[in-house]
């Protein structure tokens, strides 16, 4: 490979940040998805571009609880990505917390890496906290975990989970919706990368999941819209659902409007980089893109 | 005919129920998710016991499976539990994933397993699920022979770290292990020594294999070995092999399809180890139908009548290298008169 790829070593905190702080967040972590992505030769680099921005305001914004020294602690607020294969934004997010060397992202889909094409519990890499993939199993175990904590333990922990929108297409997605909404667990949190691209073509065209807000709504959820890579309105989203937790009220869905392969022009909305990676042209390209 | 003694009928899944009970009381960590069929199943007797550590999910049993993943991985040893016909086949892929690949602490109990669910029919008849489980790395599969043995079991899986499934049943069947009988995962029981024939089985067929044995005795001065194998995975292979080394033949008996479950089990062990003439005794590839227990059993050829022929059937092969009786159909012709 003649294109030299090295992953610097910077690590951000996780704090309240004005807006245009996560403009070097997200750069960063596109860069680390776009790099891994051409060393491993296969994967998804679609769908981890566009929820970038939102995965910037919730690990480095003071929005979820936790601490990468210490990835076990029992007080610590929990991330479930069902959307599995969106692994590439989970693996660059975390080495950017500090959980492990950003060094490893090299290592992404090899044999014995911690970085498994679908996060894999086995590996124990810190951060991860279940296997994903099989999609729509995600969220539900998200829903188990938030049960956990509210149901059982009656604690103030917090459960967020991301699945895509053709994940919806699974039905024991909505299983998992109805028994959220059915048990009002205030401390979920539901976030739809809601791109509307799937492997085969657009989510409207293979199979309509809309309406969506109506559809949570009716599900119990407090539902909120937003544009997925707006930082101010991705805080208030997250800002609701602490005051919906807060409140003992209903579970929240966040639909977060994104582009799939937001911030490098040839992948912007289209389908079909969903899970093709970028060769080492291409991944030229789309890093000078990314400064 | 029978010597053998038993001290009363009570359902194996009275023992799961209460055996979760005595669990509960022990390990706070204990949770049970209900999925609708909690008084079928007997989850019901933790419910009213422990109110605030069941958590209903409705009959969804895929989420059920993958939100007791959520729960384990939380801390805490969750049981789901509904019959072995939902509870692992639609969530076939939530068991494979999150809990076998996770290693999720999470317990399964599989209730109205086999034939024996009786007039529900062919739909609720699981017959399939112990092939389809016991190939999942990290599982462990039980299938106990009583009330009493059922009762440990559970209190066993809850106790052990790591993914587990009880396979157990609705009707009245025989007790008759103790109540001070030992009971470990993966070793399975001997209940009965012998030196011609050694007859392997698990639920409600080791009953039936003991009866056998019995006539066996009676009959033809046979001495057939009975093991309870109530652990299929993992398989206690030195009891199996011992097994074989000394009587040369084998029958293996399950309330189950003679694919994959406890029979292709144990050939596994022998084929690599010790390969003796095996017979299986187990539901022939077809699905079950409406009708009483064991009116059913009878009718399916899950009977200790069909083992003591398939006894015969391997003894004769052991001696003679095939069996001239083996294509007779009908095996009244040898249990006549017992």
């Amino acid at each position: 490979m003649s294109l030299e790829i090295n992953f610097s070593a910077k690590v951000f905190e996780n704090r309240k940040r004005k807006y245009n702080e996560y403009d070097e967040i997200a750069l960063t972590i596109r860069q680390d998805i776009i790099k891994s992505l051409v060393l491993a030769k296969s994967g998804h680099p679609g769908g981890p571009l566009g929820i970038t921005d939102v995965m910037s305001v919730l690990f480095f914004g003071s929005v979820m609880k936790y601490d990468p020294s210490n990835s076990d602690w029992s007080e610590r607020d929990r991330f479930v990505l069902s959307a599995g294969h969106m692994a590439p934004v989970q693996y660059s997010t975390l080495a950017r917390a500090g959980y492990f060397p950003t060094e490893e992202l090299k290592t992404l889909r090899k044999y014995g890496s911690r970085l498994q094409g679908h996060p894999g519990l086995d590996m124990h890499l810190p951060g991860i906290e279940t296997s994903s993939g099989s999609l729509g199993q995600g969220v539900s175990i998200a829903v188990g975990m938030a049960m956990s904590d509210w149901i059982i333990d009656k604690n103030d922990r917090k459960v967020f989970c991301i699945t895509g929108d053709g994940e919806l297409q699974e039905g024991a997605s909505w299983e998992a919706a109805m028994a959220a909404g059915s048990h009002r667990l205030s401390n979920f949190c539901w976030i739809v990368d809601n791109n509307d691209c799937q492997i085969d073509g657009r989510v409207t065209d293979i199979l309509s999941v809309y309406p969506l807000k109506e559809k949570f709504e009716a599900f119990n959820f407090d539902v909120i819209e937003i544009d997925g890579h707006n930082y101010q309105q991705i805080q208030a989203a997250f800002d609701k659902f602490e005051e919906n937790h807060k409140n003992n009220g209903l579970p929240t869905c966040i639909i977060a409007k994104t582009f799939m392969g937001k911030g490098v022009s040839f992948m912007n909305d289209e389908y079909k980089w969903h899970g093709n990676p970028p060769n080492e042209e291409q991944a030229e390209t789309a890093l000078s893109e990314l400064i | 005919m029978t010597k053998i003694e038993s001290y009363g009928n009570k359902p194996t899944r009275d023992g799961f129920g209460l055996g979760l009970v005595e669990l509960g009381e022990k390990d706070e960590r204990i949770v049970v998710i209900g999925a609708d069929v909690s008084g079928s199943v007997k989850t019901s007797y933790f419910q009213d016991r422990f109110p605030e550590r069941f958590i209903s999910v409705g009959v969804a049993e895929q989420n059920a499976t993958t939100v007791a993943v959520g729960l384990a991985l939380s801390g805490k040893v969750p049981f789901f539990s509904s019959y072995s016909a939902f509870a692992a086949f639609r969530n076939a892929d939530q068991i494979r994933v999150s809990i076998c690949y996770n290693e999720a602490n999470v317990k399964i109990g599989g209730g109205h397993s086999g034939l024996t669910v009786g007039p529900d029919g062919a739909t609720h008849q699981s017959l399939e699920e112990v092939a389809f489980l016991r190939t999942l790395p990290n599982m462990t599969l039980i299938c106990p022979a009583d009330f009493e043995q059922a009762k440990k079991a559970t209190i066993a899986i809850g106790e052990m770290v790591g993914p587990a499934y009880l396979r157990f049943g609705r009707p009245s069947v025989p007790m008759f292990t103790k109540p001070e009988d030992e009971f470990i995962i993966g070793k399975a029981d001997l209940l009965r020594e012998g030196t011609d024939v050694s007859i392997v089985a698990n639920g409600i067929m080791v009953w039936e294999a003991l009866k056998a044995a019995e006539a066996l005795k009676e009959k033809h001065n046979i001495n057939a070995e009975v093991i309870n194998c109530h652990t299929i995975k993992p398989i206690d292979e030195e009891a199996l092999v011992n097994s074989a080394k000394k009587c040369g033949a084998m029958v293996t008996a399950e309330e189950h399809q003679v694919h994959g479950g406890l029979s292709g089990a144990v050939a596994e062990v022998l084929v690599k180890n010790y390969p003796i003439p095996m017979e299986f005794v187990g539901v022939k590839d077809t699905f079950g139908g409406s009708g009483e227990p064991f009116e059913l059993t009878e009718l399916f050829g899950l009977t200790w009548k069909e083992i003591y022929a398939s006894a015969l059937f391997a003894i004769d092969r052991k001696k003679n290298g095939t069996s001239s009786i083996r294509k007779v159909k009908d095996v009244a012709i040898y249990t006549d008169g017992i």
